[in-house]
């Protein structure tokens, strides 16, 4: 289980998050929610120790992981695929997808593990020797799901997956996720702005308001609060 | 891929040995031209690797060049009686005291290259760009005042009297003692500055087609998702810087045996600039182009001598020019960098 407690995230004089406790359970797909600039990405960057806390702790089956260096945190399991698709533009498909597994030794695995990707996201299979920078948003979103996967996680830390991709488009990236979790039991943290469609795939829920965790339950829970519809669903 | 670039590399060190056999008779003056474009082009690509290929910003490549160049003279000349003794002054004798001074030149640049580097690449930011400047003024700085390699006089070699008393200027109370006049060894020529120009060239070729080089080229393209991958995207900043101010090193030994003196005005701040001025405008990340932009730019004076004192106007604007037509630098081809 990945858990945080009481984690404090200050960009000089700017708390950008303020004593947010969370906690993921292996197997299970958890979503924090929440508008512009509430936290989300500043939460997960501190997971994969890019950028370091300013309190609290950070533990990954009861080892604190707090502020340790992102290498040795892909190494344990966790691995993110970034906001606004960062993916290598100067990198073809293929090397992007290296790059995912660069912390693996076992070279027999990482083979496996790219016709895995493959088989799950064919199209990039189509366009392997093209530059990364020159692939459509959409499947830029799939490189770097995939480039992530590649690091073979216990746990994948999603950045909004939905940003900036067509609604159809969007529909399947959810459905692989959630098979993806069905088939090999990967625990996924998914952060989103779209929060109809992060409840519809996730067990349980957070609510992030400018850096404070401000409601939580179960999805399906979510979904029909009150409050949640009114903030988030547009209703 | 492997095995033709190590074959191209053979071959190549086969064709400057040979070229090297004719050396002599080259016009003097194209022979130096020569040189000045190896050392030029080893400074451009060795800096190349810094700014072009992780995207660091150095300003003050002129500073390890002035490391290597001042250390080697100074070990050749203070030490010529031991390196004669121990190796002879046959051609291997001197290959032998050259290669010593080379990697004792190379390695001093490396280690403060670490010494600078690691603090500023440690932080996010643009902070080399400014340590690495005020590194290398600071550098000129104590040359300037260092006695022993001659100070702001600049240095040509050392008189070893025969109490044991060594100096680079003839010492008044002691001209009547005998002494030896010990200048700095021309040891440099076509042979030497080829190797290290084929060295680097096969070095960042390799590199940048490795495994290991496709780290460099992630940090460059997007710092962030190269860390949530796991990167240690310090560790290659600094790997790349080192390995720049080795060459840097590399190619200050060169110079200073090959002109015989060293001025610390040779490695000011425009000395830096020009360097950088030849990977901006050969196209930043471009090994050709920035070898182009190393040979133009070394040939460019010679044309201009009688306005040279209006070099770096022509330069300024050269870069202006440049950057409102070809952002992506001269020669924009990018190198072709093989894909998997
Ligand atoms: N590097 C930084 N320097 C200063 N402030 C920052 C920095 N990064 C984020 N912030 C601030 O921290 C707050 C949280 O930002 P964060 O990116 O975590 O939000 P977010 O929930 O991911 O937003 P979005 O949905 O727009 O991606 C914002 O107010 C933002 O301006
Ligand atoms: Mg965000």
């Amino acid at each position: 289980m990945l858990e945080i407690k009481d984690l404090q995230i200050h960009y000089g004089s700017i708390k950008a998050i303020r004593g947010i406790n969370l906690k993921v359970p292996d197997g299970s797909i958890v979503t924090l929610i929440g508008s512009n600039g509430a936290g989300k990405t500043s939460t997960l960057r501190a997971i994969s120790g890019i950028i370091k806390t300013a309190g609290g702790s950070i533990t990954y089956n009861g080892e604190n992981i707090t502020n340790l260096h992102p290498e040795k945190i892909v190494k344990m399991g966790i691995c993110q695929s970034p906001e606004g698709r960062l993916i290598f533009s100067n990198l073809t498909v293929e090397e992007n997808l290296l790059m995912g597994a660069y912390t693996r030794k076992d070279k027999e695995g990482v083979k496996d593990d790219l016709e895995f990707v493959f088989s799950f996201f064919p199209r990039l299979k189509e366009r392997i020797k093209q530059l990364g920078g020159t692939l459509s948003g959409g499947e830029q979103q799939m490189l770097a799901i995939s480039r992530a996967l590649m690091s073979k996680p216990k746990v994948l830390l999603l950045d909004e997956p939905s940003l900036g991709i067509a609604p159809l488009l969007v529909k399947t990236i959810f459905e692989k996720i959630v098979a993806l979790n069905h088939s090999t039991g990967i625990t996924i943290l998914l952060v989103e702005q779209n929060a109809n469609l992060a409840l519809s795939v996730a067990n349980y829920g957070y609510v992030l308001e400018t850096g404070e965790i401000i409601l939580e339950g179960k999805a399906d829970e979510l979904a029909k609060n009150e409050e949640v519809r009114k903030a988030y669903l547009g209703e | 891929m492997q095995v033709k670039s190590k074959l191209l590399f053979l071959s190549s060190l086969i064709l400057i040995f040979v070229i090297n056999l004719f050396a002599g008779s080259i016009d003097p003056y194209f022979y130096t031209v020569i040189i000045y474009i190896g050392i030029n082009i080893i400074l451009a690509t060795s800096l190349n690797l810094i700014n072009g290929y992780t995207g660091q910003f150095s300003l003050g490549h002129a500073g390890f060049m002035a490391i290597g160049g001042y250390l080697s003279i100074a070990l050749s000349t203070y030490f010529a009686p031991f390196f004669q003794n121990t190796f002879g002054t046959g051609v291997f004798g001197e290959a032998i005291t050259f290669i010593i001074v080379l990697l004792a030149g190379g390695t001093a640049a490396a280690l403060v290259g670490l010494l600078v580097g690691v603090p500023s690449l440690r932080l996010k930011g643009d902070y080399l760009a400014i340590t690495t400047l005020g590194f290398a003024e600071i550098i000129r700085v104590v040359i300037q005042n260092m006695d022993v390699i001659g100070a702001s006089q600049g240095f040509r070699g050392v008189y070893i009297y025969n109490n044991g008393v060594k100096a680079p200027q003839m010492v008044q109370d002691l001209g009547e003692m005998s002494n030896i006049f010990y200048a700095v060894p021309k040891f440099t020529n076509f042979f030497w500055t080829f190797l290290f120009v084929a060295i680097i060239i096969y070095y960042v070729h390799n590199l940048i087609n490795s495994t290991y080089g496709r780290g460099f080229l992630s940090v460059k393209d997007d710092e962030i998702a190269a860390e949530s991958m796991g990167i240690n995207t310090t560790k290659f900043k600094v790997s790349a810087f080192v390995s720049g101010a080795f060459f840097a090193g590399i190619a200050g030994v060169l110079y200073g045996h090959f002109n015989l003196y060293l001025n610390p005005e040779d490695f000011n701040f425009l000395k830096s600039v020009e360097i950088v001025v030849m990977v901006i405008l050969g196209g930043m990340g471009s090994m050709i182009g920035v070898i182009i932009a190393a040979v133009l730019l070394t040939i460019l004076p010679e044309f201009l001598r009688s306005v040279s004192e209006y070099r770096m106007i022509i330069y300024a604007l050269l870069l202006i020019i440049m950057m409102l037509t070809r952002p992506q630098g001269l020669f924009g081809f990018k190198i072709k960098r093989k894909k998997l």
